[in-house]
């Protein structure tokens, strides 16, 4: 499979500030991948040194094979983007600027267009000083989703949109996935990304301290669990893998490292299981635990 | 109207800047004409020519207000300065109203101040204080330099009142305008109109008989008559039209809703027929180089309309001669070889305001937008100064042509204004050259971008004070305008004009060859 994204070491410095320290970021062709990380955490940068905007102090940054910057003008005509603050001239309609936009990335899908116009119910008369944020969105959104492209990267798209044009915007990508486009979706909203992304990367502080399937990643957290015993367990605690465990009598709750699960369920059967429930770790857990680590390493 | 002192409070501190500079600029302007008054006419004699040659010249009358007490030092200062300085308060009084009211509405801070305790009316009456603030600061400072200066008690008071007075009426202006325009920049436009539309009234009044003046706020406060047997009712005019325009304003606020004016924006075109960075580029900078080029139009007018009598004008007071002297020959070549350079230094100003679209584009993040697409750094800066270059050619040319045009009309002497007009069209490339140092500078780095206006300011300086001070040559000579030939007064000399060409297309590859090299913002 063709890699349309290939990042890997990469360093950006502003001054005296280190905004990427070492980031990998790799995207098959055809893929849907989740582009997650904190507030201030180097997705923006990354996207922009993507693009040829920013220019990469070290690291190999590849796009569709090529040197992103170098090639900058020639590579985006096979890829639209939607920045996370959108701002567009506040005298041109919505329309003008669709087309506009459409026409410098060498033409977009008239159908595409119109059809997309509709279903994000957006009004393309009105100038863009009148439209909200949601709106300004939209007309990025229809301008990227029209172009007739390979690459689609969508930083942080649906801040603005209420939930109802979420759900378009989620069956839009669902099609560009159909039709075997790839998409770097830099989110937020951990359930569009559990819908929408078959691989994610996690970036802390400038640096990707996570990244591939979410069946993988689910691998490295914890499940909980709450069993009731027929005899009060004991030697939970000697385990390995066992954390914050509580034993009221005969109801054990713990939470076991995933890949301990199974030394965990053998040792609870040995003690008369009657009732278990398992829950597996939520994205939110994931994240919550990469979020807010102190060390990224 | 809880709040309205706090929020007073905050934007004085937020504006104390440019408060500064607006006051400072505006009472520097009523100052220096005293100054340069006593400097360009060493005697009284002088003084009598100079005004029996401004009354009998319609277009001075026009340009700057009616003729009192010319021969006067403090009747020259408000002949001079009346007008200009009605416009400036103006504007500061509008900056600062659109600033606190439609401006706030449109980033959103005014909600925020919204949602906390204050009244409905707290943020326009904060901002009408502000403006108050403003003029009263003005027009007292104004009065008390001239009092400095040692200009009689009751005519410094009333043109310091006049300029305040102005300052207030077109503050209202504004105050109404922001009620009722689309946006904040068209509540500018529409108060700049007013204040050309007040500014036309009492040039075609000032002229005729009069009458059209009363209907200007400008022409109230020269109605006033400072240093000329002054005149005080005429300052209840202003008084009445800024309280019936205040009214008017608060009743409109009640009638729109925030973010949005009374005129809600017309809707535009579903389809877009722009296509490219070339017309991007032009649809984005048309109404600026239009504006530009009526305004070098009219200017080149107003200069070349002063005719063949500027021996009185001038006087014979060493500054003036080093001014208007400079390069030798007859007195109406240097005045006029003067003049050209003064168009060419204002066409220098749209110049380099369009290359700085650049920088706007970049950061407002439109360029990271546009430069997403298959539109590349170089194509996108290239459409952006095309327009600047083909936009200064047109704007010189207009000022060359409303020069030759206006001394053709007044002596009837077509050889000599085409001289003239020719003259004033060879500054197109010194023009360039400072558009060609901003285009370096922001591509090197973004925040250099102003380097442009230094230069500009500095040749201005060269220009008018460069002999006085008694400047080194090499050091004037940074100046592109300095470092060419003063025609008609000295002859062409194609040598620099054809360096400083060269000179031009060489800062124009660099800073292209720059900006491929740097981070956009």
């Amino acid at each position: 499979m063709d890699t349309v994204i290939d990042v890997s070491g990469l360093v950006k410095r502003f001054g005296r500030s280190t905004a990427l320290d070492g980031l990998d970021l790799r995207v098959p062709a055809g893929e849907v991948h989740g582009f997650l990380g904190p507030n201030g955490s180097g997705k923006s940068t990354t996207i922009r040194v993507l693009l040829g905007l920013l220019r990469a102090d070290g690291g190999a940054v590849s796009l569709f094979g090529r040197d992103p910057w170098r090639d900058a003008a020639e590579l985006h005509r096979r890829l639209a983007y939607v920045p996370g603050d959108v701002d567009l001239w506040p005298n041109l309609s919505g329309g003008e600027i669709i087309d506009l936009l459409g026409r410098l990335r060498g033409g977009l899908d008239e159908s595409r267009r119109a059809d997309l116009v509709e279903r994000f119910e957006l009004d393309p008369t009105k100038k863009a000083r009148t439209y909200s944020k949601g709106n300004r969105q939209k007309v990025a959104l229809v301008a990227a989703l029209a172009a007739d492209v390979e690459l689609l990267i969508l930083d942080e798209p649906t801040s603005g949109l209420d939930p109802l044009m979420e759900a378009v915007f989620t069956d839009c990508v669902d099609e560009l996935k159909d039709a075997g486009r790839s998409v770097l979706l830099s989110s937020h909203i951990l359930a569009e990304v559990e819908r929408l992304c078959d691989t994610v990367s996690i970036i802390r502080a400038g640096r990707t301290v996570e990244s591939g399937t979410l069946a993988d990643l689910r691998h490295l957290t914890r499940t909980s669990i709450t069993a009731e015993l027929a005899a009060t367990p004991t030697g939970l605690e000697r385990l390995e893998g066992v954390h914050d465990l509580a034993v009221q009598g005969v109801r054990a709750t713990f939470e076991v490292d995933t890949v301990h699960l199974g030394d965990a369920l053998a040792a609870l059967g040995g003690f008369g299981v009657r009732s278990l429930t398992s829950r597996p770790p939520t994205l939110e857990e994931l994240f919550l635990r990469h979020y807010s680590a102190e060390d990224p390493a | 109207m809880t709040g309205t002192l706090t929020l007073l409070r905050f934007h004085l501190r937020r504006d104390r800047l440019m408060l500064t500079w607006w006051v400072l600029g505006g009472v520097l302007l009523y100052y220096s004409q005293a100054v340069s008054t006593d400097s360009l006419y060493a005697t009284q004699a002088e003084l009598d020519r100079a005004a029996r040659g401004i009354k009998s010249n319609v277009a001075f009358i026009a340009m700057a207000g009616p003729a009192r007490a010319l021969d006067t030092i403090g009747g020259q200062v408000a002949w001079q300065a009346a007008a200009f300085g009605a416009v400036v308060a103006g504007l500061m009084s509008m900056f600062l109203v659109v600033r606190h009211t439609r401006a706030e509405e449109e980033n959103g801070r005014d909600e925020l101040v919204r949602a906390a305790v204050v009244g409905r009316y707290a943020p326009v009456a904060a901002a009408a204080l502000v403006v108050v603030v403003a003029n009263v600061l003005l027009g007292s400072l104004v009065a008390a330099s001239l009092l400095s200066y040692g200009l009689p008690g009751a005519g410094s008071w009333a043109l310091g009142l006049a300029a305040a007075l102005a300052g207030l009426v077109f503050g209202a202006v504004a105050l109404v305008a922001v009620q009722v325009a689309e946006g904040s920049r068209a509540a500018v436009g529409m108060t700049c109109a007013a204040i050309a539309v007040a500014y036309l009234l009492r040039a075609v009044g000032d002229t005729g008989d009069g009458a059209l003046s009363w209907l200007s706020p400008i022409g109230w406060g020269q109605s006033m008559r400072p240093y000329a047997d002054e005149s005080w009712r005429p300052a209840l005019l202003s008084v009445a039209a800024v309280v019936v325009l205040a009214a008017v304003a608060v009743r409109l606020l009640d009638r729109r809703d925030l973010g949005s004016g009374l005129w809600a924006t017309r809707p535009g075109p579903g389809r877009g027929r722009l296509g490219s960075s070339w017309g991007l580029a032009w649809r984005l900078q048309r109404g600026s180089v239009v504006g530009w080029l009526v305004g070098l139009l009219l200017g080149g007018l107003a200069f070349g309309s002063i005719g063949d009598d500027v021996g009185d004008l001038v006087g014979d007071s060493s500054f003036s001669q080093d001014v208007f002297a400079q390069g030798g020959g007859s007195i109406v070549d240097s005045f006029y070889a003067t003049l050209a350079v003064m168009l060419g230094l204002l066409a220098a100003g749209f110049t380099i305001s369009s290359v700085l679209r650049l920088r706007g584009e970049e950061s407002d993040h439109f360029a990271e937008l546009l430069l997403s697409t298959g539109l590349s750094r170089r194509r996108w800066a290239v459409s952006h100064l095309a327009v600047a270059v083909i936009g200064t050619v047109a704007v010189v040319a207009a000022g060359a042509l409303g020069l030759g045009l206006g001394f053709a009309l007044v002596t009837g002497d077509v050889g000599t204004a085409a001289t003239f007009a020719a003259a004033a069209s060879a500054y197109v490339v010194p023009a360039l050259v400072l558009g060609g140092v901003t285009t370096l500078a922001w591509s090197l780095r973004s925040a250099w971008a102003r380097a442009g206006w230094v230069l500009l300011v500095f040749g201005l300086v060269v220009l008018l004070f460069g002999a006085t001070l008694q400047l080194p040559g090499w050091l004037m000579d940074l100046s592109p305008f300095n470092a060419l030939a003063l025609v008609p007064a000295e002859s062409f000399s194609p040598g620099p004009w054809i360096g400083q060409a060269v000179l031009v297309a060489v800062l124009g590859i660099a800073g292209i060859a720059a900006l491929e090299r740097r981070d956009i913002d």
